[in-house]
Parts: C-alpha cells; sequence; structure tokens
C-alpha cells in the first residue's frame, strides 16, 4: 500500500503523504491558506476557522481536517476569500488594534493577512471594549487589547512539568487568554521571548527593547504572508 | 476634461496625512493639471464655495466641530474618502475608547503629571470650545464614506495612485508595499 | 481547611480529570473556590492557577468569589419572559434591596439570572440554593426574600405541595410537576422494570441487539438524529482497553425539558438502555452527564443506581452475563449549555472547559479519557429499551417511512396545555398546536433558538430571494403550508422543543432578542466567528428595532449569518439562526422597521454622544449647526 495520496484544492492535484493534514499537504505542494490559531509541531485545535476550506460543500477546517484520496477541496474561491477577509475583520474589530502604536506592527500576522486580503475597512462597527494590559511580571506584558485568542501561546508556553503559563479565563464575548501570576514571575528569559515569538500579534511583548527593527525591513513590510510558501 | 475639485480636512488627526499628500513630491505638479482645491488647509480656503467632487478626510471624530465639518463636508463633497488609520478606525485618539470620559478629563486636566500649571482646576468649558464625545468615532460611524485608504500615515503612493484611478475613472491596481496601516 | 481539600483530592484520587467534581465539593464546603485553595489544586494536580481558573471561570455555578448563603438563579429563558420574568426580577430586586448579578453586603442574598433550566411548562422559575421553585410572581419572590431575611431554610421557602409521580419521592420534595399530556410507546407504565437486562439481552448476541437497533432506524433523540445502531456498531469496532456508554442529560436547548420527565419517571428506562448499549458494545464504563440545574434529582437517582447494583443489574457479571461488566457514575454538570454538545461534554468530564472539539476524530472513536465512547440521549436509550423489549417490526409501525417510533415534544409558550406531549413521528404543526389548545398562534419556535420560527400564518413558508439559497434549515420544503409541516427528519427534526408565541407578542423585539442573548452568553469562545459575532448581529437587530435601521442592514444580517456557519460546533453554526430564521420567515417584521427613504443611518445623536464629558465639565449642550 502506498504512503501517499492524491486530492485536488482549487483543481490543482496534491500529492500528500497519508495522515497529514490538508494544510500541511498544501504547504508541501505550494498552496497557501491563511492560518491564526494553527502553530508547527503543536495539535491544532481549529479556532481561529480561517483555514476553513469547503469540501463537498461543507466547511472544514484544513488545519485539523486528514487528507483522503480523491477529495476536492475548494480553497481559493471568491466565497472562501471573502469568508477569510470576513473572519480578519472581525478580529481587528472585536479587538483594539491600533496598528501604528503596537511593536508588533510589521510582523504581525493579523495584520499580514489584513494586507493580503487587502482589508480596507471592516464590515463591522468598531467594539472598542475596554480591555486590560497586565505588565506585572518582571519579563512580560499581556495586552488584551491585540490578543485573537489563538491559543498559540496557552499550547507552547509550558514549564518542565507540563504546567501551562497561559490559560483562559471565561467565555464567550468575555472570554481572555491570561498569564499565570505565580509562573510569570519566573519564567526564564528564553521562554520569555519564545513567548512573545510565538504570538502572532502583539498581545505578548518582551519588556526592555522595542521596535528594533525600522520601518522596511519588517517581515511584512515587503512580500505578502505566504509569500515563501508558494514560491517554494 | 474638466478639473475635478478636491476638499481636504483634517478632524481628530495629527496632520500626518495631509503632509503625506504633500509627499507625492514632484507629482503634486501633474496633480494641479488634474485637480482643483477647494476648501483645504493646503489653500486655506475656509468655506465651500461650490460643490466638490471628492472630500478628503483626515482624522476622526472626537468633538462635536469634527461632527460638524464631517457633515459639511457630506454634503458639499459627492465622494468622501476616509484617509489613513484615524479617519477609518480612531486610530491613536479612539485609544481613549473604553475609559470613561470623566476619567480621561480627570487626567487631562485634574490629575495628569503635566497639569501642574491648573493650579485653579480649570476644565475647558468656554461655550466656544468644541463639546467632547463620549467617544471617538470612525468617520463611516457618523456619514457614509465612499472609499478608504489605510496607513499611518497611508503611503503618498497609494494616496497618488487612489486619486489618479478615481479622477481617470480606471482601475486602481495597488502594489503591496503601498497599503499598510502603520 | 487544607485538610479538607486534601480529603476532598484524595476522593478524586488527585486527578487532574476529575476537577469538575472536585470543584462541586469545594462549592459545597466553602461556598466559593478561594485563591488559597486555588493554589493548593494547582499544586497537587500539578496544573497551574490559571489553568484551575480556566476550569472555574468557563462554568456558571463555579464562583471564585464568595457567593451568598442564599443564592438565587431566576431563569431568563423566553417562556419565563412570557410569563412576566421582568416582574418577577424586579420583585427580587426590590424585597432583597439586592441587583442581579451581585450579592448583598451581609453576604445573605445573592441575585443571578440563568439561561434555559428545563422549567419551561412552569416558569418563571429559579433555582435556590439547589432546589426548585416555580410558577414564581412577584407576590412569590417577596414571600421568598421574606422568609430568607427571616432566617428560615430553604425547604421552610417552599409554597406549593410536592409535584405528581416521583417529585413527590422522599429523596426529591419538589414542587415540579410533570405534565406528561400524551402518552404512547416510551411513556407506557405497563411494563415490567429492567425486563429486558433480567430476561431478554441474555438471549441475543451483542451483534444481533445492534442489529435490531439498526432495524429499527432509531435515530439520536437529542436533536442530531444520528443514526444509533450505527453509532453503536462504529463504537463496537473501536479497539480501546475501555469503552465507554454516555448518558447525554444536559439537555439545555432553551424549551426542552423532556429529559427531566423522562429521567423522573422514567429512569429505569435510561439506565436500563445504557446497560444494554453497554452490554452490545462491550463497554465497561458508563456515565449519565446531568446538568447541573437537575440537581435536585441526583440523590434519587443515585439511589436507582444502587438499587441496579444491589440486583446485579450493574456491577460485575451482570445478571449472571459472564464478563458483562458495568457501571454507570453520574457526573454533573456546572452550568454550560455547550456541555450538551458530545465533545464538549466529554472534555467537561476531563475536568476542562467544555469547549466542543475538532471532528475527526469522532467520540466514538477516540472519547472520553481517549476511550471510544458512544455518546446517548435520554430519550434515544429509553426508547432502545422498548425496541429491544417489542423487536423493531413493532417499532415500526410507529411513525413515518423515514422517521420511525414517536418523539416527545416538550411544549411550551402560549398555549393552555404545555407539557411532555409523546407524538409519533410526522405529526404536523397544526396537531401539535390543536393538542396543545393553542390559539390565536402567530409564529411556533421549533427546536429552540437553534431551530426554525415557524410563521403559522404564511402561505408560502419562505421568501425566494437569492440570498436565502445557502440558507437550509433542516429539510425546508418548498412552497408548503408552514401550518402543515412535519415534525419529521424529512422536513423539521427537532429535539423536541417546542415554543408557542400568539398574536400579542413581538416577536424581534421578546423573542428573536432573547434568543441571542442566550447565544452571546453561552457560546464558549473559542471560535472566532461564534464569539464575536452573535453580539455584532444583534447590535444590528438592535438598531432596526430602534427605528435606525436600512434595507442594507436585513442584507448585512443575512451576510454576516452566512460567515458563522464555519463555526466548530452546531452551537456556532446556528447562533445566527434566531435572526436568519426570523428573516427568512417574518421578513415583513423587519421590512416595517427599516427606513425606505434613505440608505444611510448611522444612530448618531451628537447630544447623547456629548453629554458625559458636558455634565463633567458644567456646561449645556448648544447646537453649533442652528
Amino acid at each position: 500500500m502506498s504512503d501517499t495520496c492524491k486530492f485536488k484544492i482549487d483543481g490543482k492535484e496534491i500529492i500528500a503523504k497519508k495522515g497529514q493534514t490538508i494544510l500541511e499537504a498544501a504547504k508541501e505542494n505550494g498552496v497557501f491558506i491563511p492560518t491564526l490559531c494553527n502553530f508547527t509541531g503543536v495539535k491544532p485545535k481549529g479556532s481561529c476557522r480561517i483555514c476553513s476550506v469547503k469540501i463537498n460543500d461543507r466547511f472544514m477546517t484544513s488545519c485539523t481536517t486528514p487528507v483522503a484520496a480523491g477529495m476536492e477541496v475548494e480553497s481559493n474561491t471568491e466565497e472562501i476569500s471573502d469568508l477569510r477577509k470576513s473572519i480578519i475583520e472581525l478580529l481587528f474589530v472585536s479587538g483594539n488594534h491600533f496598528c501604528p502604536s503596537c511593536e508588533k506592527s510589521g510582523n504581525c500576522e493579523l495584520q499580514a493577512l489584513g494586507y493580503r486580503y487587502q482589508m480596507m475597512v471592516p464590515r463591522f462597527p468598531y467594539s472598542f471594549d475596554k480591555k486590560n494590559v497586565v505588565a506585572t511580571g518582571p519579563k512580560l506584558l499581556k495586552d488584551q487589547d491585540r490578543c485573537i485568542k489563538c491559543q498559540r501561546c496557552m499550547k507552547t508556553i509550558k514549564d518542565d512539568e507540563g504546567k501551562r503559563y497561559y490559560a483562559f479565563k471565561n467565555r464567550g464575548r468575555d472570554l481572555e487568554v491570561v498569564m499565570d501570576e505565580e509562573m510569570s514571575k519566573t519564567i526564564t528569559d528564553e521562554l520569555a521571548k519564545e513567548a512573545m515569538e510565538n504570538c502572532p500579534v502583539g498581545s505578548i511583548i518582551y519588556k526592555g527593547v522595542g521596535f528594533s527593527e525600522p520601518i522596511g525591513t519588517r517581515k511584512y513590510d515587503k512580500q505578502p504572508i505566504g509569500s515563501l510558501i508558494e514560491t517554494n | 476634461m474638466s478639473k475635478k475639485i478636491i476638499a481636504t480636512t483634517s478632524l481628530a488627526g495629527c496632520f500626518g496625512c495631509h503632509m503625506s499628500i504633500l509627499d507625492i513630491d514632484e507629482r503634486i505638479l501633474d496633480l494641479v493639471e488634474l485637480v482643483e482645491f477647494n476648501k483645504s488647509p493646503i489653500d486655506d480656503i475656509k468655506v465651500f464655495t461650490k460643490q466638490c467632487d471628492i472630500g478628503i478626510i483626515e482624522g476622526g471624530c472626537c468633538n462635536s466641530e469634527n461632527i460638524e465639518v464631517l457633515k459639511y463636508f457630506r454634503e458639499n463633497c459627492d465622494i468622501l474618502i476616509s484617509l489613513g488609520e484615524c479617519a477609518i478606525m480612531g486610530g491613536l485618539p479612539a485609544m481613549r475608547n473604553g475609559i470613561p470620559i470623566e476619567e480621561c478629563l480627570h487626567e487631562a486636566y485634574l490629575d495628569g503629571p503635566t497639569v501642574k500649571l491648573n493650579t485653579q482646576k480649570i476644565l475647558p468649558n468656554d461655550s466656544e470650545l468644541p463639546m467632547l464625545l463620549n467617544e471617538v468615532y470612525p468617520c463611516h460611524e457618523i456619514v457614509k464614506i465612499d472609499y478608504f485608504l489605510p496607513g499611518c500615515a497611508p503611503r503618498a503612493d497609494l494616496i497618488w495612485d487612489a486619486l489618479v484611478a478615481l479622477i481617470t475613472g480606471n482601475e486602481m491596481d495597488l502594489p503591496y508595499e503601498v497599503v499598510k496601516f502603520d | 481547611m487544607k485538610e479538607k481539600i486534601k480529603a476532598i483530592l484524595e476522593k478524586y484520587q488527585i486527578d487532574a480529570t476529575r476537577l469538575i467534581d472536585i470543584l462541586h465539593e469545594v462549592m459545597d464546603e466553602f461556598g466559593f473556590i478561594s485563591a488559597e485553595t486555588i493554589t493548593l489544586l494547582s499544586n497537587d494536580l500539578r496544573i497551574s492557577e490559571a489553568q484551575v481558573k480556566e476550569t472555574i471561570s468557563f462554568y456558571h455555578f463555579f464562583s471564585d468569589k464568595p457567593r451568598a448563603k442564599y443564592n438565587v438563579f431566576l431563569n431568563n429563558s423566553i417562556t419565563s419572559c412570557l410569563r412576566g420574568f421582568e416582574h418577577v426580577k424586579e420583585a427580587f430586586e426590590i424585597e432583597s434591596g439586592v441587583k442581579f448579578g451581585n450579592v448583598s453586603e451581609d453576604g445573605l442574598i445573592g441575585l443571578y439570572v440563568t439561561s434555559c433550566i428545563g422549567m419551561n411548562d412552569q416558569g418563571p422559575a429559579a433555582i435556590i440554593n439547589d432546589k426548585i421553585f416555580t410558577n414564581l410572581t412577584p407576590y412569590r419572590a417577596k414571600e421568598i426574600i421574606k422568609g430568607i431575611k427571616q432566617g428560615k431554610k430553604v425547604e421552610e421557602l417552599i409554597y406549593e405541595a410536592n409535584g405528581d409521580g416521583n417529585n413527590a419521592h422522599p429523596l426529591m420534595n419538589t414542587m415540579i410537576i410533570n405534565n406528561i399530556r400524551r402518552k404512547s410507546l416510551l411513556l407506557d407504565d405497563n411494563y415490567e422494570k429492567f425486563e429486558v437486562t433480567k430476561n431478554l439481552i441474555s438471549k441475543y448476541s451483542p451483534q444481533e441487539i445492534i442489529q435490531i437497533v439498526e432495524e429499527s432506524n432509531l435515530r439520536g433523540r437529542g436533536g442530531a438524529g444520528f443514526p444509533t445502531g450505527l453509532k453503536w456498531k462504529f463504537g463496537s469496532k473501536m479497539p480501546g482497553e475501555h469503552r465507554v456508554i454516555i448518558c447525554n442529560a444536559d439537555e439545555g436547548e432553551p424549551g426542552t425539558f423532556k429529559d427531566r420527565v423522562i429521567l423522573t419517571q422514567y429512569n429505569d428506562l435510561v439506565f436500563e438502555g445504557m446497560v444494554i448499549a453497554a452490554y452490545a458494545t462491550a463497554a465497561d464504563m458508563g456515565v449519565l452527564y446531568l446538568r447541573y440545574e437537575y440537581r435536585y434529582m441526583l440523590e434519587f437517582l443515585n439511589s436507582q443506581l444502587d438499587y441496579m447494583r444491589n440486583n446485579n443489574l450493574l456491577g460485575n457479571s451482570i445478571n449472571g452475563i459472564k464478563d458483562f461488566n458495568f457501571d454507570i457514575r453520574i457526573q454533573l454538570g456546572a452550568g454550560a449549555y455547550i456541555c450538551g454538545e458530545e465533545s464538549a461534554l466529554i472534555e467537561s468530564m476531563e475536568g476542562k472547559r467544555g469547549e466542543p472539539r475538532d471532528k475527526p476524530p469522532f467520540p466514538v472513536e477516540r472519547g472520553y479519557l481517549n476511550y471510544p465512547t458512544i455518546v446517548n440521549n435520554v430519550e434515544t436509550l429509553a426508547s432502545a429499551v422498548r425496541i429491544i423489549k417489542n423487536g423493531a417490526e413493532w417499532y415500526k409501525t410507529f411513525g413515518t417511512s423515514d422517521s420511525l417510533g414517536t418523539k416527545l415534544l416538550s411544549v411550551s409558550g402560549d398555549c393552555r396545555f404545555p407539557g411532555i406531549y409523546e407524538v409519533e413521528w410526522g405529526v404536523s404543526i397544526k396537531e401539535v398546536l390543536d393538542m396543545a389548545g393553542a390559539e390565536n398562534v402567530q409564529a411556533v419556535q421549533v427546536g429552540g433558538p437553534s431551530g426554525t420560527l415557524v410563521n403559522v400564518q404564511d402561505k408560502e413558508n419562505h421568501s425566494k430571494t437569492d440570498l436565502m439559497k445557502w440558507y437550509k434549515p433542516s429539510g425546508m420544503m418548498a412552497s408548503r403550508k408552514a401550518y402543515d409541516r412535519k415534525i419529521s427528519y424529512s422536513d423539521m427534526a427537532t429535539g423536541g422543543s417546542i415554543i408557542i408565541f400568539n398574536k400579542s407578542r413581538d416577536i424581534l423585539h421578546d423573542v428573536v432578542m432573547n434568543f441571542m442573548d442566550f447565544f452571546i452568553e453561552e457560546s464558549c469562545g473559542s471560535c472566532s466567528t461564534c464569539r464575536n459575532l452573535p453580539y455584532i448581529m444583534k447590535q444590528k437587530l438592535l438598531k432596526i428595532i430602534n427605528g435606525h435601521g436600512v434595507r442594507e442592514d436585513i442584507d448585512d444580517l443575512l451576510n454576516w449569518g452566512k460567515i458563522i456557519k464555519v463555526s466548530r460546533c452546531g452551537l456556532g453554526q446556528t447562533a445566527a439562526n434566531p435572526i436568519l430564521s426570523s428573516i427568512l420567515n417574518f421578513r415583513h417584521l423587519y421590512e416595517e422597521h427599516v427606513k425606505a427613504m434613505t440608505d444611510y443611518d448611522n444612530q448618531f445623536e451628537l447630544a447623547d454622544s456629548v453629554s458625559a464629558a458636558n455634565s463633567f465639565v458644567g456646561r449645556k449642550f448648544i447646537h453649533h449647526n442652528s
């Protein structure tokens, strides 16, 4: 039995390893599917929904759905592109994303997706909810204005015992990702930097340095997000 | 082709977007061939003297005067463009949204570290002053806005490309580098 | 205190997957979960304090702040609102001097609103220290508060005699009434309890049991309608060290209360159904997930389980069948509608937030603690017992060709006889309304807020705009009179919630807004879509109701409702249904509200917007423009 299988994304033939997710296979085949909550190396959760694709007229998240031989996946259609754009807009209006004052600007994945999908203005009204910034820990601050609840910090930043530094609090619209107060006091420098690195937006900020990269040289200043995948 | 008439204003903004308009450099000479400016800080015309084709709005609305000017623009311009982050989403002034206005005024005039000179604790209540809004509004939440050009400030190339497309009626094909939110 | 926490932890083998049970015990012991407790739990369970708080803050009935000696959880579901919720709420507040959401200064009274508690046929109802108080009126609310202030015990606050049937059982002692209005094969009292386990199952092989259930075409009665036999078959074939049968008794869909009645009167059938499912699939672990709102039944249900254990109907070698070992424990929920979704329910059972899982894998593949897990609804399991007893052929004589058997409908709202109706599948909306004694009907909500709002006056039951093409409520039939639509899998499949609204009701303001609030309150928040969109859409609806809507707003609602369909679970996917369904079937109500002559309205009022700043600096509003 062969350990690869073939399927199609928007008519393009994709060769995938069995057990791969649609997203992984797409990436290896030079097809970009946008993601926010997905993070290489950890179990996907499918919570941002931005990688949604259509299979048999049903929406599935490509980060969690395993490939199957012969499946026909719709991804870059007008309908799905607009859907993804609307999710980006939802995340913008439900947080307080003041890009001009954000340290992650230029390296932010949400912003980069806004560029890629040419978001000029969100279709939804801004919420301007009051959110807090917790900066009591010695190394990191957590800015709830910018958090998109992707869970990447929750899944990747853990201590040796597997205890999580970050966890959810509340539910629904009141949902927040908060840092464990006790653990934040003793987080290592390395892990703190990793936490900031893993955050797709500017919600986790490492204290001490800031705005070190000039405009023009940042990750998404010149190249759209996903370019690396597409040129592979 | 008759020249298009353009008006511009800065509401709750920093004039950075206007600086960016000037940043089109020598193309400003071409622009003058294409358009005529009416009410605008660029030529210092204070009131509309005729109906305009395009109104360019910088800044969001933080006080009653902004609302008034914006509505004035809507009445006198066929097309309105929100230029820059403040016009589009309130921008930095909107960082006060979510904080009660009383608290903002307290911080600005009574308690803040820079209010030492306000020994008599005077609050801005002269009837000539614009009244503060409870929060800063994006322009399109006050009047209908037709186009949006993001950036802080929007890149000069974006402004140029967009204006030329609008004036000539050609399709706009924006290079990746010009659409930015910062 | 430390000793007590230690004892609680040891009772659950210091197992973090039992966190829900541990937190319940802490709540019972101390009234709330203190910071000190959280530290202790975190240290011993080897999870961070933030992780403990993550679970606590998800559930309505856990609190990390002190709650009161008497905690009133008043239900705000639509049927409660139709019968005077606001007045009752006001009475509670006036008499106690406490606003809802708060605890009185002396710590005596806490007032909270809570989503549907399964008492729609006798609302407004409240849970006070786990006791249920039904048919509340402002007078009764005041009497309750007076009693509390006089130092009465909760039992002494009761104002009605015990209800009928097992509601009067000494372990229940509740004023709840069953309101069974129509009985058929399931709610049939003429049977011998546990007869199937005692006399029948040993005659069949597990495969034969599955085959009978498959032949009967029994489908999940929770609403989704997945074929039960197939689920059992999948489950039985999955390899696993253990196999788990879960009975989902977390009915939370507003307007549903059938499981309450089944568990009160026919819980033997439910438990027996679990035993049969276990026999068919060689499962050894059984869990009944009981919603917290039904905690008043807990002791009573446990006594039934004890009876079963004492009579070899649970435990090892059940009824002498070699190697048939199966026991059932009851897992108490903690107040979260989403836990009715099977994978969220499993997460909750593992001590976590009730967040639905991605599928695949499905619970039958990897469920509770990663074991193959079969989750069945209360009614499904009870039906299975009847099927095994009487055979698939017999079962097929009930219902219609595509929907066999019977369905329990929970009927509430504007009708003379709210209650439980066991009907054969295929019954029409009109017949249901006649049975319930409903007159002057304007609308019927079938399937709860996530279902369909049927316009019974409509000749053609939906408009045919292009925007509607993608929106397909279950089996929407074209051009059929709404009145004749049938409760069946091919027309309107439902978990059985039927809420009736008469012509005096304001559909948009009273009904749709209430349903949207419900979804906003009950979203787990995981998906970006369901976390944010219902609120945004509700604000838009409010704009329309307030007379600031324009035609484009209706289109926006339809388009935005489409986005939410990419959410992970059924709650998220259907969270816009109250709006979508009402636009579909009551579009004229929207059209009446929107302004015809303008395409733009921002609902901005300068005078309102400057009032706070003006009053702070001490100046009057002047209209500069005039």
